[in-house]
């Protein structure tokens, strides 16, 4: 007899007293049973281990020194200037993106044209490139010691460990994220309505705003939640060119190295906690879009 | 060029797509390449291949190799329990899955480190068997192990679920054993998934930044990271030594990726048939 139709007896306990012989064969079956729960205990364990020890580490140093401690550190002026300048980066670097991730992403899922492939893979391009030579193409482009860097610099202009540099490598490195998450979402949804659309005389500007803006609002607003998270979140480019000057270039990230080569502790996971809590609220957004989008496709479906 | 669409907008699209593509990326990009032209071969080799450098390439790619690897046989693990059995809290666990990728690479870096000392939770278990992981290349590993596990997971997930269950029926039902039937019917239908996902892994690993340099400390020779070296250099402005080495890892990159969409092409090839 197959081992296929053990499995499905074996789920029968009134077949398993009326066969003895199969009764045998449900006992050798236990490893079956084990195999499971040996894979659940050690994913559980994976996971605790590298992903949420972590999380509770953060919380953890941060109440090191109670409420106070974790308040104390909020009252540091340069917390409020670390924080202020994260939203700003991630204010003008989330919305050009998510410009460029609607417009590219018609391009290339309402078009069929030569080279389309290269151009997706063109896009992809900033998450095949360390986030270190994200900054260091900025340097080599602005920085002193190239002709463009001193006209600027004779001009009073500051990029390079300034504000406008780190707004540069965090579009570089958050740049595909609203177009990636965008064109399989409108290649799958086809041209069909658009076409019915222009048909019936509507302009470009209405079907965008009337049929595929609608269709997409999920995989958007997922695609900028994640584009926002690296923005505010971004490291090692920002690092390069920041030149990490207190209230003035150092973001919440670069902050929280300060602080924790000063072996300020609580402070640098008193700030990391507000990431954390970023992070949280991404993951969430993420549950919550696959949710969606998964019961509007059964909505269709029906 | 392109084929004919009642839709407006190719032209407009099409022109700020490319026109911010090449601002954004690939005029920066290339200045890295203009800037190794304008250096003699010699220059070029002696900044790649010192021993310093050497040493980098040796904990980057080891780690980076490793880590991967981890990654691969945990995350086979994972995804076929997510995909395959039912247990409390799954969800939570699907969902956490992807924390790497939401967490800041600094905030991931000390709180890895904080673990992983001396003091830590798990460091101060260690400790008593002369078992260092903070500070020494074991917790470059650990950092990279951390940032690579969403990459094989979500990679397989879809594979996995896409799987028929019916042909693993099929094989049980002539006779073959479970290891049979796993080594012959699932491992050469996931292969593909696998392999992609280990690639990400091991390409987002080679370049990971922050989440590093905070647990290894950066000992001269010893847990140095490449693209530590190249943050190094540029805070000595010693451009030219900085843009060799990023050269070097962007040609890494480029070939990793280049496997990516390949060991991709050839999955789709399987799955249709």
């Amino acid at each position: 007899m197959s081992q296929a139709n053990y499995n499905s007896l074996r789920l029968s306990p009134k077949l398993q007293t009326t066969y003895p012989k199969i009764m045998k064969n449900v006992a050798i079956n236990w490893k079956d049973r084990i195999i499971p729960v040996i894979f659940i205990i050690i994913s559980v364990l994976f996971l605790t281990l590298f992903l949420v020890l972590p999380l509770a580490a953060v919380f953890a140093e941060a109440f090191r020194k109670g409420i106070d401690g974790y308040c104390a550190s909020f009252k540091d002026p340069y917390a409020w200037s670390s924080i202020r300048l994260t939203l700003i980066t991630a204010a003008i670097a989330v919305p050009m993106n998510v410009v460029f991730g609607i417009v590219a992403a018609w391009c290339i899922a309402k078009f069929e044209f030569w080279g389309k492939n290269i151009l997706i893979t063109l896009i992809d391009l900033p998450f095949a490139v360390s986030p270190v030579i994200a900054g260091l193409i900025f340097v080599l482009a602005f920085g002193r010691q190239t002709a463009l860097g001193g006209w600027l610099m004779d001009h009073d202009i500051k990029i390079i460990f300034a504000v406008p540099g780190i707004v540069l490598a965090t579009i570089f490195v958050t740049f595909p994220f609203v177009a990636r998450e965008l064109i399989p979402l409108m290649q799958e949804q086809g041209t069909l309505e658009e076409e019915a659309a222009v048909s019936l005389g509507a302009n470009g500007w209405d079907i965008f705003w009337k049929i595929t803006l609608p269709n997409i609002k999920w995989g958007l607003l997922y695609g900028v939640i994640l584009c926002n998270a690296r923005a505010m979140g971004e490291f090692g480019a920002v690092s390069v060119v920041s030149g990490h000057i207190r209230g003035e270039t150092n973001t919440m990230p670069l902050y929280i190295e300060t602080l924790h080569n000063g072996y300020d502790a609580v402070g640098a996971f008193s700030i990391a906690t507000l990431l954390t809590a970023l992070a949280f609220v991404t993951l969430f957004a993420k549950t919550i879009v696959e949710w969606k989008v998964k019961r509007e496709r059964m909505s269709d479906n029906s | 060029m392109k084929k004919h669409s009642v839709l407006p907008g190719f032209g407009l699209t099409f022109g700020i797509t490319l026109a911010y593509l090449g601002l954004i990326v690939l005029l920066p990009l290339s200045l890295l390449v203009l800037n190794t032209t304008s250096m003699s071969f010699d220059d070029f080799l002696k900044a790649v291949t010192s021993k310093q450098v050497l040493l980098s390439y040796r904990l980057s790619f080891g780690a980076s190799f490793l880590a991967a690897l981890i990654n691969a046989v945990f995350g086979f693990i994972v995804a076929w329990t997510l995909v395959r059995y039912k247990f409390p809290a799954k969800r939570f666990v699907d969902a956490i899955v992807d924390m790497p990728f939401a967490l800041p690479t600094a905030v991931s870096g000390i709180a890895l480190t904080a673990i992983c000392a001396k003091n830590g939770w798990v460091g101060s278990l260690l400790a008593p068997f002369g078992i260092k992981i903070a500070y020494a290349p074991p917790g470059v590993l650990v950092a990279l192990i951390f940032i690579g596990i969403p990459f094989v997971i979500r990679t397989l997930q879809p594979t996995l679920e896409d799987l028929d269950k019916e042909v693993e029926e099929a094989a049980a039902s002539l006779g073959a054993t479970k290891f049979q039937t796993f080594w012959y019917i699932i491992v050469p239908s996931v292969l593909p998934a696998l392999i992609t996902g280990f690639t990400l892994a091991f390409a987002r690993a080679l370049g990971e930044y922050g989440s590093v340099v905070f647990i290894s400390g950066n000992l001269p020779m010893k847990t140095e990271i490449t693209p530590f070296l190249i943050v190094a250099k540029l805070d000595q402005y010693d451009y030219v030594g900085a843009t060799a080495i990023a050269v070097v890892m962007l040609v890494a990159s480029f070939i990793l990726m280049f496997f990516i969409n390949l060991s991709q092409w050839y999955a789709r090839r399987i799955n249709n048939g």
